[in-house]
């Protein structure tokens, strides 16, 4: 039987509070790891663990803390707590029920990679949430676990929660960095990587809340057994959210590499009211669309790469007969078009135009040109912009209007 | 004119620029600090917000035009924020938004005469799973159907 990671003290009663999170042996990871390992053995060991990031670009945590150039500059982290991406809901759920999951993180890696200041940018939204990580942070510097001296080992560390306002593109990893700098949230041109020039032109790391929940139970548990309770090169669980025309709408923490049928029908207890099922979006909005008979697949990243579709923040949206394909396009390409930061033209207008196109469908004016001109227009948005909102934008537009082309020609004037 | 800052407000904003390296990066949270005290953000708390954190007025602008939660107009007592993203729309929200509008004689993006509620629709908020869902001012609100909204609006005073 595998073990639960991230969720297992969900169901307790005060989950969030430091009382229950210690008496479940919370905490004896960030001992283990600033009293008995070195940096270098955290970091060995996370790597080993293959924990590939949660927010949806799948890199390992462990390779990206390794680029952190030892300089003479401040350093920092930054917990990616955006949760933009429609479709996604775990991190939230995470803060909100074991918060010092989260902060038992950050202090590990902070301390593997030498950093003093960690940002938690939680999105606007949660009002409710980045209150209680204030409180789940307040009880942790009281316990000794965040401050100056920690666990009286001399390592200090700062968390401070910092709320956006509302733009999507603040979940990428550049706009969130200018976005705490106070600026509009305005992705960068890579390289440089954040890794060397981030925060303030430091150092700067910068990981999924997901991502950093699991690294207490590889301090603990060793990577050897974080890769049993997934696969070998994607090792650990996953917080699938699923949502749309399903029974038993939420959250369900598995093993990475879980047959999305079965995430569907076993785990979320198959399609509401006997709805017969159309399509799946397997990853968050921005990952290409399957059809019905496309979902006997395995939910990790290299399944889902070779499936043509992309595994991203394993947030599953199923999609039932009944539901227009054209409304499911609409939803997309509104929700591009609303978000495109607008630095990059071929985001900025292209998003605009398909949104435009796909609004006269809606309204029955749809001509023959007009599938052509979106698929034309995606592909001249891929591969053209500066962050990867371009792409998450032409991706899933154009394998909708691939994939349900007769559906969506019916909608056309003959 | 400079808007009046009450004291507490005052106090909060020195605390939460102490906790950044450096002071322009409170932008966001100082602003979310004036909203919350005048309502929204108007253009002297836009120039009072450049002066506290020594920054152009334009930097200001900037950041309060870009992001979807900061307001330069004034909104109802009440924001009601629809999501009519995916899951949310697969469940309905169309119908829900269509509700909305009859009840209060608004479309989205506009107040009641009596300022108490303003109507908005919105990207996806983050809760899936009790979709179709909205936000009121700061509060979610899922597994809506037209009762549940009924309810909800009457519990507002």
């Amino acid at each position: 039987m595998k073990e639960k990671i991230l969720t297992k003290n969900f169901g307790l009663k005060n989950s969030f509070k430091i009382d229950v999170y210690l008496e479940k042996k919370g905490y004896t990871a960030v001992r283990k790891a600033l009293k008995e390992m070195t940096p270098e053995q955290i970091l060995d060991e996370v790597k080993k663990a293959n924990l590939r990031g949660r927010g949806g670009a799948g890199f390992p945590a462990g390779v990206k803390w390794s680029f952190v150039p030892d300089v003479d500059k401040p350093k920092y982290l930054c917990a990616n707590a955006d949760e933009g991406e429609p479709g996604t809901f775990k991190d939230r759920y995470i803060m909100a029920h074991d918060p010092h999951l989260l902060i038992e993180g950050v202090i590990i890696t902070c301390f593997c990679v030498g950093i003093h200041h960690a940002f938690i940018y939680i999105r606007g939204e949660y009002e409710a949430v980045a209150l209680r990580l204030e409180q789940a942070i307040s009880e942790a510097y009281e316990k000794g676990f965040l401050g100056k001296n920690i666990l009286k080992t001399g390592f200090k560390l700062d968390i401070t929660v910092h709320r956006g306002a509302g733009a999507y593109i603040c979940g990428e990893e550049t706009g969130l960095l200018e976005s705490l700098e106070g600026k509009r949230g305005y992705p960068r041109l890579k390289p440089p990587f954040p890794a060397s020039i981030g925060l303030f032109q430091c150092p700067t790391v910068i990981n999924n809340v997901e991502t950093l929940s699991n690294v207490p139970a590889i301090i603990l548990k060793g990577a050897d057994w974080f890769c049993q309770q997934g696969l070998p090169g994607d090792g650990g669980t996953r917080i699938f959210g699923v949502s749309g025309m399903v029974k038993n709408p939420g959250i369900y923490e598995l093993p990475v590499g879980t047959s999305l049928r079965d995430i569907i029908f076993k785990h979320a207890g198959g399609m509401k009211e006997g709805k017969t099922l159309k399509a799946v979006i397997p990853g968050g909005m921005s990952a290409p669309i399957l059809r019905a008979d496309e979902i006997d697949l395995k939910m990790d990243f290299d399944s889902l790469v070779e499936a043509k579709s992309m595994l991203g923040s394993a947030a599953i949206i199923v999609i039932d007969e009944e539901t227009p394909i054209l409304e499911v396009l609409k939803a997309v390409a509104k929700f591009y078009s609303h978000e495109s930061c607008g630095q990059c033209t071929p985001c900025r207008i292209g998003t605009s135009w398909i949104n435009k196109i796909v609004k006269r469908l809606v309204q029955g004016k749809g001509e023959q040109e007009d599938l052509k001109a979106i698929l034309r227009l995606a592909n001249n948005i891929l591969g053209k912009t500066l962050c990867p909102l371009g792409d998450a934008a032409a991706m899933p537009i154009s394998s909708i209007v691939e994939k349900f082309n007769d559906e969506l020609e019916s909608s056309l004037i003959q | 004119m400079s808007p009046e800052f009450s004291e507490q407000t005052k106090k909060k904003i020195k605390e939460v620029i102490s906790r950044y390296p450096r002071m322009e990066a409170s932008l966001l949270p100082v602003l979310h600090l004036t909203q919350q005290e005048f309502g929204y953000l108007p253009e002297e708390a836009e120039r009072a917000v450049a002066k506290m954190l020594r920054i152009k007025p334009v930097r200001v602008r900037e950041a309060v035009t870009f992001y979807t939660m900061l307001h330069s107009q004034k909104k109802g007592k009440y924001h009601i924020q629809v999501c009519s993203n995916l899951t949310c729309s697969i469940l309905g929200a169309e119908k829900l938004i269509d509700y909305l509008r009859n009840k209060l004689k608004i479309e989205p993006g506009e107040t009641t005469a009596d300022s108490k509620f303003t109507l908005s629709t919105v990207e996806c908020l983050g809760a899936c799973e009790a979709a179709p869902c909205m936000q009121i001012n700061f509060d979610y609100y899922g597994n809506l159907d037209k009762k549940r909204i009924d309810s909800i609006l009457e519990s507002l005073d």
